[in-house]
């Protein structure tokens, strides 16, 4: 069967010889416009005058537009219609955009910007959190609360307390492409968008509206992205509307595509986080209490904050059970670039907070943090043999089992619940972990398929931890310079869209009478090898081979009302779409064949290129002929929804998770302590795809997950001046991890067990967990630094060379 | 592009021509594309490679991922008589191919459509995924396969992927390391290299003709490698006006041992600069290593780095501690300083209309240089802080310390405090610690978004540390940790 098979990424060879096209490569159409925006040049304040008539007359101009020539607001925003295209007279960020170029070549229309005469009439901006919090100023009325049982309380009369802060720097995500779109106007005023968007259906919705069109008036077309990472979920908006609006006006194809610097100036990036946190535990290292108090960076404009937010605060335990728990999280408005969706969209600073705790707790009780870890981990899941022996592989689906629906949910653990009955972790006895009641989340989800105790055992067998902590404290007792610190840290990452009604795709799969399959979804390809895993999902459900299978762009005229590809879901969602799809064809085909040869549908078998209907054996082409000329719809749409989800965000209640994805990372740095520099030695992880649709996509999702995750917590520091300039907008300041950041020595394991949930072929989801995995770095940073002194490193994230460098100084300090 | 044109300081008079400063000059650039010949009349000196080959050609394989040479998506293949090259094509004008054969990813493939064996290598290791950053990462990969350069990490240093964590590229590339070179890239085969050329007159082959000339035009801006002036272009959106390539004058190549010491010429790229310290200060190159990137030193120029007076080039600092010379020369007119002496204040260097650098002489010494490049990132970085020691020990006491940096102030300055609180003195802890008040009287770095002005100071008080250590034998580098 062709799922499971390491196959090659479906444009593989198109990408080595450059002939895979991206927007900017489509032939640019006869008489095409090129655009560009002009930038505001404050952050804060009001325009108090603007003469553009150097523009206007600047070589190769066409046209220019201010926020008020435009036919409507031309609102781009994904959620709270609160980002008109262009500014008006307010001015939010530094780097807004104010007024929109289209001139007869690109390097004209950037040109043509320069010539701008603008007086701004600046007002303080609210850069910081602490700005922020000052002035009050954030999106809903007041910060969101979640919590189980009294955790002030449990803190206040536990054994040991702990309190502290740390900081994480947000994340620009430097897709390689930069942002593009190209807008073609149709007969009748409608108008085809090429778009390098992680959400036609949004771009499709967005330029609808700015047209007054219904949205059958707009096609939107992608056929691949170079890199999205979750910044090209709404953040393509603007430029696919800027695109439409001038087609529209001019009658003219238009195009654009930000220079790198304007896309570092203009799009919103990762959250940066503040979690303050307060924790009381045992002499163990159980954590009895924690409180967090999240603060979120939101930027200008609402955009997808709220959902990244909540997903901070779901990502709180990580993997822990935490008997009591406050989280309180404030979402701040402030006059930066609005804040967007990025891989791992809130779960990685929520994780990062209670990381931070556990190291912190280790390092009070001086003992190793990963028994600290462990011991306060969730109970192992039913059927899973704690000490590493994988869940059997299996690729036939089992019956779905029921896990807490709406009723379920009710009756699970409540508020002052304490499940002490299964605060043994580490070591989970199989009789324990048969009782029926299911330790919950703080959010009151039963975590049924916890299998990190197992995968840690074998990281920690597999990368010989015990025996390297050793050999490291002895190697630094004689290295005053150089020290080096090791971690292991766990990834559980919860996979679904929290919004529900988000968790559904739809697919349209055509066989030719030829036997060829054109297979179309609503998922966007932005690397991850979606097209492959769903055309080795249709591929098996023919028995055919992928070459069979003609994977074409996500197209909104072939597959309406899509989700945007993201939260991890596009092969959950889509491969059961497409599975779907190809279902009902093959039932039709196998139905006729059947009458034809005289047999019952059930017994045709569609295997190795062939269909075998009774005695004979026909090749999949033939089969299809005779189905056409038997006049059998030979083509189908299909459709998937998650099943079993409910959540209340409010109350922050219910099963917002189909299920949870999981994965361990260990990380060996080495750190000098005369300029903070560090490097990466190793790196091994063990990572839960389910059962992998095709594990050598898979590896390549955790291996640049984990690196990702890595420039995120290490060199990649977004530096805005005291004005609200974004200092780093460019690669030459702004660094993610070059080719010899990655460790030395990396080992990527897949962890061999089927998902326990009726996924597509019992896979998981792998796009945003592996990022988290990077976490482990960190850690290993703090571990080296705490080498030096007794004193906590309280290490904030990047952890640059130079923060670095501070913090040894405040462990030495400490003495 | 005939818009480009007029946009040109002065008029068109016929293809080809240009009009400057009071001179004819003519334009007929010839050069190789994917073994095919191309001749080029009628394009403004500062078309980049990048925006010629999608814009004109439809060549649409070579992707621009930053426009200022960081990211390496738009690496070609450059060759010539001294071989081939990794380029960048987004700050690489028109005519400094002239005379030079440029292979793009889509000129990799043979002639059949067979894959080169980086190309397979790459697809069989799954070293792609979004596919943005491949068609770069795969000409660097060629260039180094027929270079025979195994030492990936410093290839691939200027290519970043944002996907793959590098991992699987660089199995890739240990994979294609023992194939051989395809046919159609055997210089002795397919690999057609290009005729001797017609001169150029804004590319002057000789320092005699690049002399003339700038006395000429003295307003002209002189580019080298055009790792500085190729953002003034494509992120400035600067009009140049006449411009002088330096790329053309073979002597401005040349390093040649002298009574002086090693002389060595100012278009000199950094790859060879890299080999000629190799034995004579192995620090130095170490540190070049980490220079920008392979794309970027094969261009960039020895003199453009001093040239432009910037107070974060990397050269500098260590060209102060060795006590090196700078040689300009105006027309017939020569002069020679000690390099420091060039760096008068930020944005101001000692040098009048109608002068270039013509040198720069390394004394012969015994190697006592250690250099020290700081960065967030080890590769592809420009430093925080660069500092470049020399101090010479005898019997326990210092005789002598030369002691530079960049980053610390606004222009690459010495730390002359700093050394006159060691000379004389015993190479010592006590010693170190004494010179603590000196570094705040030589140097008041700034706070900027590489670093604060703290820990610059800090850290440049930590280099004199690690390079006392580092003499003592101590294990000093986290570069050299194994795992
Ligand atoms: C991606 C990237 C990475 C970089 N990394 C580093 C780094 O790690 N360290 C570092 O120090 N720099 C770095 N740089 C900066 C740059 O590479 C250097 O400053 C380089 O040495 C400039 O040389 P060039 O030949 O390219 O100069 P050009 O850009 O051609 O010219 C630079 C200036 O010098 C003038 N000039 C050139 N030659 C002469 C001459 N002979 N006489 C008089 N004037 C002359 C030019 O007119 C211009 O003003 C980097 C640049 C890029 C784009
Ligand atoms: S486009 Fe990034 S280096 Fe040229
Ligand atoms: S494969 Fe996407 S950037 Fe390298």
């Amino acid at each position: 069967m062709s799922v499971s098979k390491p196959l090659p990424h479906d444009a593989a060879r198109l990408h080595v010889t450059g002939a895979a096209r991206y927007v900017d490569d489509i032939p640019t159409p006869a008489r095409c416009l090129h655009l560009a925006f002009g930038l505001s040049q404050v952050a804060a304040g009001r325009i108090k005058s603007i003469d553009l008539e150097a523009v206007r007359h600047a070589p190769g101009v066409v046209g220019v537009w201010e926020a008020n020539d435009l036919p409507s607001d031309c609102d781009c925003s994904p959620s709270a219609h609160d980002e008109p295209m262009l500014s008006g007279k307010t001015i939010h960020y530094f780097g807004q955009p104010v007024f929109l170029v289209a001139a007869t070549s690109y390097l004209a229309a950037r040109k043509a910007v320069k010539a701008a005469e603008i007086l701004f009439e600046t007002r303080d901006a609210i850069l910081t959190i602490d700005d922020a919090l000052a002035a009050e100023s954030r999106f809903e009325d007041g910060p969101r609360v979640w919590s189980k049982g009294d955790a002030g309380e449990a803190i206040d009369t536990a054994p040991h307390r702990i309190e502290g802060e740390i900081e994480m720097g947000g994340q620009e995500h430097f897709y390689l492409e930069g942002q593009t779109a190209l807008a073609i106007p149709q007969e009748g005023g409608d108008i085809l968008v090429h778009a390098s968007t992680q959400h036609p259906t949004e771009i499709q919705h967005k330029v609808a509206h700015a047209l007054h069109l219904p949205m059958h008036g707009v096609r939107v077309e992608t056929r691949r992205m170079g890199g999205g990472f979750g910044g090209k979920e709404s953040q393509g908006n603007a430029l696919a509307i800027a695109c439409a609006v001038v087609a529209a006006k001019t009658g003219r194809p238009a195009k654009m595509r930000y220079d790198r610097d304007d896309d570092f100036m203009i799009t919103g990036k990762r959250h940066d986080f503040r979690i303050a946190y307060r924790a009381g535990f045992d002499a163990e290292g159980r954590v009895l209490g924690v409180e967090f108090v999240q603060y979120a960076r939101c930027g200008w404009a609402q955009d997808l904050s709220l959902p990244v937010a909540d997903r901070a605060m779901l990502h709180a335990d990580n993997a822990y059970h935490l008997p009591a728990i406050r989280i309180e999280s404030h979402r701040l408005r402030t006059n930066t670039q609005s804040a967007t969706a990025f891989r791992g969209f809130g779960g990685p600073q929520g994780m990062l907070g209670i990381e931070r705790v556990m190291d912190h707790v280790a390092h009070h009780l001086g003992t190793d943090p990963l028994a600290v870890r462990r011991a306060n981990y969730y109970a192992a899941a039913q059927d899973v043999d704690a000490g590493g022996g994988p869940a059997p592989r299996s690729a036939q689906p089992n019956a779905p089992r029921d896990i807490s629906g709406p009723k379920k949910d009710a009756d699970s653990t409540t508020r002052g619940a304490s499940p002490t009955v299964s605060q043994m972790p580490g070591a989970p006895q199989p009789d324990r972990v048969r009782a029926p009641q299911h330790q919950t989340t703080p959010y009151g989800q039963a975590v049924t398929d916890f299998i990190l105790h197992a995968m840690t055992d074998r990281l920690e067998r597999d990368a010989d931890y015990t025996k390297r902590r050793e050999t490291i404290a002895a190697w630094n007792a004689q290295s005053p310079v150089l020290k080096r610190g090791i971690a292991l840290t766990p990834v559980k990452f919860g996979i679904s869209f929290t919004l529900t009604h988000l968790n559904q795709a739809g697919a349209l799969v055509h066989v030719y009478q030829d036997g060829s399959i054109a297979m179309n979804h609503g998922g966007t390809e932005m690397g991850q090898g979606l097209f492959q895993k769903v055309a080795q999902v249709a591929a098996s459900r023919f028995g055919l081979s992928p070459e069979a299978i003609r994977i074409t762009a996500t197209d909104t005229a072939k597959v309406p009302n899509t989700s945007a590809t993201a939260a991890s879901s596009g092969s959950d969602l889509n491969g059961m779409a497409v599975k779907a799809a190809c279902d009902t064809i093959r039932d039709r085909m196998a139905e006729h064949l059947a009458r034809l040869y005289q047999t019952e549908p059930g017994t045709v078998r569609f295997a190795d290129g062939h269909v075998h209907v009774g005695d004979a054996v026909l090749s999949f082409g033939e089969a299809a002929t005779l189905c056409y000329e038997g006049r059998v719809s030979l083509s189908s749409t299909g459709f998937y929804k998650t099943p079993g989800l409910q959540w209340d965000r409010i109350k922050g209640r219910g099963r917002p998770f189909f299920y949870f994805a999981y994965g361990a990372a260990c990380t060996e740095v080495v750190v000098d302590s005369l300029t903070g520099e560090y490097r990466i030695l190793r790196a091994d992880i063990l990572h839960d795809c389910g059962t992998s649709l095709n594990p050598a996509l898979d590896i390549g999702q955790i291996e640049g997950g984990y690196v990702q995750g890595v420039g995120w917590v290490t060199t990649e520091e977004l530096v805005w001046d005291s004005e609200g300039r974004l200092r780093t907008h460019a690669p030459s300041t702004y660094k993610i991890p070059a080719c010899s950041d990655r460790p030395d020595v990396f080992h990527v394991a897949l962890w061999d067990g089927a998902n326990r949930e009726d996924t597509i072929y019992r896979s998981k989801a792998v796009g945003e967990p592996p990022f988290m995995l990077g976490i482990s770095a960190l850690m290993a940073l703090s571990d080296a630094i705490s080498a030096h002194g007794s004193r906590y490193p309280d290490l904030h994230a990047p952890a640059t060379p130079e923060r670095v460098l501070s913090a040894i100084q405040r462990v030495r300090d400490g003495d | 592009m005939a818009q480009l044109l007029r946009r040109i300081e002065g008029a068109t008079l016929e293809q080809g021509q240009f009009w400057y400063s009071g001179r004819f000059f003519t334009m007929d650039i010839t050069f190789l594309l994917n073994g095919e010949s191309v001749s080029l009349r009628d394009v403004a000196p500062t078309v980049t490679l990048l925006d010629w080959l999608r814009e004109e050609r439809g060549l649409t394989g070579t992707k621009e991922g930053c426009n200022e040479g960081d990211c390496g998506a738009c690496t070609v293949m450059v060759a010539d008589v001294e071989g081939a090259k990794a380029l960048n094509a987004c700050i690489l004008f028109l005519p400094q191919l002239h005379g030079k054969a440029v292979r793009t990813v889509e000129g990799l493939s043979g002639p059949d459509g067979g894959l080169h064996p980086v190309q397979s290598a790459m697809v069989d290791h799954h070293g792609s995924q979004c596919g943005f950053c491949t068609p770069g990462f795969v000409v660097s990969m060629a260039v180094a396969h027929l270079n025979g350069d195994t030492a990936h990490d410093d290839a691939l240093a200027g290519n970043l992927c944002r996907c793959t964590g590098y991992a699987p590229i660089i199995r890739a590339a240990q994979a294609a390391e023992q194939a051989p070179v395809p046919d159609w890239l055997e210089p002795a085969k397919g690999f057609r290299m290009p005729q001797q050329p017609a001169p150029l007159d804004m590319a002057p082959d000789s320092a005699d003709a690049l002399a003339d000339a700038l006395l000429r035009t003295p307003d002209a801006t002189l580019i080298a490698g055009a790792t500085d002036v190729g953002l003034w272009v494509t992120k400035g959106l600067r009009d140049l006006g006449p411009v002088l390539f330096l790329g053309r004058c073979t002597d401005l190549q040349q390093i040649e041992e002298t009574e002086d010491g090693l002389r060595i010429g100012a278009a000199v790229t950094m790859d060879r600069m890299l080999l000629a310290m190799r034995d004579r200060h192995p620090s130095y190159a170490e540190m070049i290593r980490r220079y920008g990137s392979a794309q970027v030193r094969a261009a960039a120029t020895i003199g453009g780095n001093v040239a432009n007076g910037s107070p974060i080039g990397d050269n500098p600092p260590a060209l102060i501690a060795l006590d090196a010379r700078l040689h300009l020369r105006c027309g017939q007119d020569r002069r020679v300083m000690a390099i420091e002496d060039f760096f008068i204040a930020y944005g101001q260097q000692d040098r009048a209309p109608g002068e270039f650098v013509e040198a720069i002489t390394i004394p012969v010494q015994k190697d006592r240089l250690r250099v020290y490049k700081l960065s967030k990132r080890f590769d592809q970085d420009i430093s925080a802080v660069c500092g470049a020691f020399s101090i010479t020990v005898e019997d326990d006491i210092v005789t002598a310390a030369r002691i530079a940096f960049g980053g610390m102030a606004g222009i690459p300055k010495r730390a002359s405090h700093v050394e006159r609180a060691l000379v004389g003195k015993p190479w010592s802890d006590a010693t170190l610690a004494s010179t603590q008040d000196a570094w705040e009287e030589d140097f008041a770095p700034m706070t900027d978004m590489r670093a604060s002005a703290g820990y610059r100071l800090d850290s440049a008080r930590n280099m004199l540390r690690r390079y006392f250590l580092e003499d003592r034998g101590e294990a000093v580098s986290v570069l050299e940790v194994t795992p």
